[in-house]
């Protein structure tokens, strides 16, 4: 039987095609990924390159609005950059720290996790007590106080360039405890089963043992919240970015762009918030009822073969 | 009790397992004192005991009494608190995990549960292969290949499905591949911890069967774990009865179940439901099975045994020869007590 | 004259995404007062599901799709859950493999037999606790006063079966239906139970059916057994006469693979080739055929029917009815 004929028949695939929110989520995750994988490419016009921007075209409204202009179907932020555009690269930039972030956190948590959960004991003491001390550091403190240390080392001059590098190693040191946890809970109950043993028995070594035969029956977990995960950085992202912790307003990602747009919401320009907004809440929507979906099909005890 | 015959023996072991956990749970309070206790499980206690090659040993008893633990001690699965165990007159409880390496290839274990036993995410094929590619990294794909098909053949499982995962298989084929890959590195000597007690009936004498085969195949050795009586009586040539961790009784097979000699064999025999023998007696013990944390002490059985008196509960019956040389540790039997 | 239970061509179903599957295909079999019936059958034959269906609790994809269940002469197959629950626990009670199953971990024992009475009956707390404490008395539980107040970890799983024994006695029903009563217990503790409840149905003229795979503690408890293979019963009778003379090939295979029954130690145990079918592919005719070293054309063609083989057995097998010339002594 082929990979794929057993992917048709397989449990997975079933209760994907009987869900309808999942089927929709999944729909309007991959046309957002899409937009933002080829925004360069279908953006009317690039945000970032001073030389398409005109201060005369600030805050033009959506198109459908008095005074809009079909150039410019969702209308321009403070700077006269094309809205559009700008939330196709906001998210793609959203994207990219999200990925990246989900990316560290899944590495360090699962070497954590799994060093954790297979010796037990005293390492597994420690590294647990350390996941705990670094979850009790609300992770705007540690931006912060990354953020501070990298611009006396760096200089504010070179922030805007390694702002993308920088929000990917705060967001991700922020949160790798949530797999560590994960990651050991489920090789605690790896461990113990006879496979395990068996594997023992033929005289493997311990790190061999625990690559090759206990992670990999213990990533369906990681699977699961890294979808939760990667909603999380997204939200993170935007709220350090809000704040002003983040991107700047030059390259901005979702989060900075809504920020941007909020100083001037009350003299009647809303667009400038509301389209990221709503950008932003549908992406880490489907993201979650992906999430959820996923969590139900996945979970060991509802799924048999 | 050391030969040239002998391939494993295993002299005075003890386990215990600490479940105390971490500090905060080891905190008590007595008389008013704050102070650390800690819980452990007594699983095997100071037993000694020696399988000669060829042989199939059994070690039957109760749940809790301890002889998973012996099973997983004896292959080295769990360190030992005290006591040494010889394979082939060598100590090896006490060696690296390079040293033990050559020792592995020799001695296998087969398990109780196929759903657990097999790595759910690996072929028969990547099962089979690893303990190969292992201990032989000189050996051609080619020659791997043969062997994987050849010991397949031997436990009946088709070779067309040597690309599948194991939950695509019954729990009766799993056990075989299971015992596929106890074989594949031709072992001498195989450690089986009740390998059909989660089997259906019909399936239990079919790898039963296929067990005995290979053992007189390949002259194997067989530990073998088990809870069933009706099992043991049918394929073994000597029995071990433990009760709590320690060993009651070691007797040949035959003569432990045409002259049981500890009560506690006595009583485990005769609960033994025989098809067609209605309304048989059973000997009655009294009382509850202590649990391995709090053991009795004194003889271990001697709160449940009809015959105990002052000495059981004082003092720990020693596993005696006896004139027919089988071991029982009973002070009832070594004081030549009446017993029926 | 009317039986305690009958149960007439029983047929259940379950709803599964790829259509239905048939559990039980067409079960029958009667039980009197004081009567104890075995029923075998390994994992997946519908022996549990047959003990569920009694009682109308077949959880949710399951349904009776045809047949009765007869009770005191009333179709309690077609009661609605109302009057069934009257029946439920009160005329028919059920024993569960796992005890922590029944018991409520965060309740004690006095408080769950207790609730228990007066869900059926209208009666006072001291009363219930008075009925608690003869029904513990009588499964031998050694100072029962001092149990009622326990909580259900604190005990053994021998101790705690017999806790759940007590329970289902609660309200002297007629019928047991114990579902793998032992499976979970040492053998020690096992002939214990199996002591406890082959009394219980002396003094109190109580029938029990008695689920199980192991033949050995059928023939030891019942009377009556019936083997069931694929959904089926394949076999009926007397049990002395079944596990004696087996008649159906299932049941002798089944009966010779038991080791140190048939056999001489050491010698090769007597196997039933190949497994039981999953009930989503059962063969055509005979659904033991091809396991069994008597099939014929006709064993692949017809589905044989459970029929009268004489000395009060009846058995589903082509090739041992009546006239095929083997003596059913």
């Amino acid at each position: 039987m082929t990979k794929l004929q057993k992917f048709k028949e397989s449990y997975f695939l079933y209760s994907f095609k009987r869900d309808k929110v999942a089927i929709g989520s999944f729909l309007i995750l991959v046309t957002l990924l899409m937009l933002a994988i080829t925004a360069p490419w279908i953006a009317p016009m690039n945000p970032y390159d001073a030389e398409n921007i005109d201060i005369m075209n600030s805050e033009i409204p959506p198109m459908w609005s008095e005074g809009g202009e079909s150039v410019y179907p969702l209308g321009t932020d403070n700077m006269g950059r094309d809205m559009f555009s700008t939330m196709l690269y906001g998210l793609r930039t959203s994207m990219i720290i999200a990925g990246g972030a989900v990316l560290l956190q899944a590495t360090l948590g699962i070497l954590v996790g799994l060093t954790a959960g297979y010796f037990g004991g005293r390492t597994d003491a420690f590294l647990m007590r350390m996941a705990d001390i670094q979850f009790s550091f609300p992770y705007l403190m540690v931006a912060i106080f990354i953020g501070a240390i990298f611009q006396v080392v760096f200089g504010i001059g070179s922030y805007e360039r390694l702002a993308v590098p920088l929000l990917i190693v705060i967001i991700g040191l922020a949160e790798w405890p949530m797999y560590a946890r994960t990651i050991r809970a489920s090789v605690i109950g790896e461990v113990n089963k006879e496979y395990v043993e068996a594997a023992r028995v033929i005289g493997l070594s311990r790190p061999t043992i625990m690559i090759r035969h206990v992670l990999p029956n213990s990533l369906t977990s990681v699977m699961v919240i890294s979808t939760i995960q990667v909603a999380n950085a997204v939200m993170s992202e935007a709220a350090l970015s809000y704040l002003g912790l983040g991107m700047p307003v030059t390259t901005p990602s979702l989060g900075s762009l809504i920020r941007s747009g909020f100083e001037f919401i009350f003299s009647g320009s809303w667009w400038i918030t509301v389209f990221p907004g709503i950008w932003l809440i549908l992406f880490v929507l489907v993201i979650n009822l992906l999430g959820d979906w996923l969590r139900d099909v996945l979970n060991p005890k509802l799924y048999k073969g | 009790m050391n030969s040239e015959n002998t391939i494993l023996s295993i002299k005075n072991v003890v386990k215990h397992f600490d479940i105390s956990g971490g500090f905060l749970d080891q905190l008590t309070i007595k008389k008013g004192k704050i102070c650390l206790e800690k819980v452990t499980v007594k699983a095997v206690n100071d037993v000694s005991l020696f399988v000669k090659k060829g042989e199939t040993l059994r070690v039957v008893g109760e749940s809790g009494c301890g002889k998973s633990t012996l099973a997983r001690v004896v292959m080295g699965l769990y360190p030992l608190n005290s006591g040494e165990i010889y394979y082939n007159g060598n100590r090896i409880d006490n060696l690296t995990h390079a040293q033990m390496l050559p020792v592995r290839k020799k001695m296998q274990m087969i398990f109780q549960d196929p759903y657990a036993s097999l790595n759910p995410r690996k072929t028969v094929q990547q099962t089979l292969e690893e303990p190969l590619r292992f201990h032989n990294p000189d050996m051609s794909n080619g020659e791997i290949d043969d062997k994987i098909d050849l010991v397949m053949e031997q436990v009946g499982v088709d070779q067309a499905w040597i690309k599948r995962y194991p939950h695509e298989f019954s729990g009766g084929q799993r056990q075989r591949i299971s015992i596929a890959r106890g074989l594949i590195l031709d072992p001498e000597f195989i450690v089986a911890d009740e390998p059909v007690s989660a089997l259906d009936v019909s399936i239990q004498a079919q790898i039963l069967n296929l067990m005995m085969k290979a053992g007189r195949e390949r002259g194997l050795t067989y530990l073998f774990i088990t809870h069933d009586l009706s099992v043991v009586r049918h394929i073994s040539t000597r029995v071990a009865v433990m009760y709590l961790g320690t060993l009651c009784e070691l007797a040949a097979a035959a003569d432990l179940f045409a002259n049981p000699r500890h009560p506690y064999t006595n009583a485990l025999l005769s609960a033994i439901p025989k098809v067609g023998e209605k309304g048989a007696k059973h000997i009655k013990l009294k009382g509850e099975v202590p649990t391995p944390i709090h053991l009795p002490t004194g003889c271990v059985f001697h709160g449940r045994c009809v015959y105990a008196d002052k000495r059981c509960s004082a003092e720990v019956p020693l596993l005696l020869e006896q004139k027919d040389g089988t071991f029982v540790a009973c002070h009832a039997v070594e004081e030549g007590r009446p017993i029926d | 004259m009317s039986h305690l239970l009958e149960v007439r061509d029983l047929e259940v179903k379950f709803a599964l995404r790829f259509g239905d599957i048939t559990a039980i295909d067409g079960a029958s079999f009667k039980l009197d007062r004081g009567e104890k019936l075995g029923l075998v059958g390994e994992s997946g034959a519908g022996k549990s599901v047959t003990g569920f269906s009694i009682i109308n609790l077949i959880s949710k994809p399951g349904y009776i799709s045809k047949g009765k269940v007869l009770f005191e002469g009333k179709e309690i197959s077609s009661y609605s859950d109302e009057q069934m629950r009257k029946i439920r626990g009160n005329s028919i009670s059920m024993i569960f493999q796992d005890p922590m199953m029944t018991l409520n971990p965060v309740f004690t024992i006095g408080f769950q037999m207790v609730e228990t009475i007066q869900a059926h009956r209208n009666i006072s707390k001291a009363g219930a606790e008075k009925i608690a404490l003869e029904k513990l008395k009588k499964v031998h539980i050694p100072s029962p006063e001092q149990r009622l107040s326990q909580y259900p970890h604190e005990l053994s799983g021998g101790m705690r079966q017999r806790i759940i024994i007590a329970v289902s006695l609660l309200t002297d029903p007629a019928i047991i239906i114990a579902d793998e009563p032992t499976t979970a217990l040492d053998v020690t503790i096992q002939a214990e139970i199996m002591d406890l409840l082959q009394e219980l149905c002396a003094s109190d003229n109580m029938a029990l059916i008695l689920i199980t795979h192991d033949l050995g503690v059928v023939s030891q408890v019942t009377e009556k057994i019936a083997v069931m293979y694929a959904g089926k019963i394949i076999e009926y009778g007397p049990t002395d006469q079944v596990v004696t003379y087996p008649v159906h090939p299932y049941t002798e295979g089944l009966i010779k693979s038991i080791p140190g029954n048939v056999v001489n130690p050491g010698e090769d145990l007597v196997q039933i080739p190949g497994m039981m079918p999953t009930l989503t592919n059962i063969p055509p005719g005979c659904a033991f055929n091809p396991r069994c070293y008597l099939r014929q054309a006709v064993c692949t063609k017809t589905t044989p029917e459970l029929k009268d083989v004489g000395n009060s057995v009846m058995a589903a097998c082509h090739m041992r009815y009546k006239g095929d010339g083997r003596t059913n002594q």
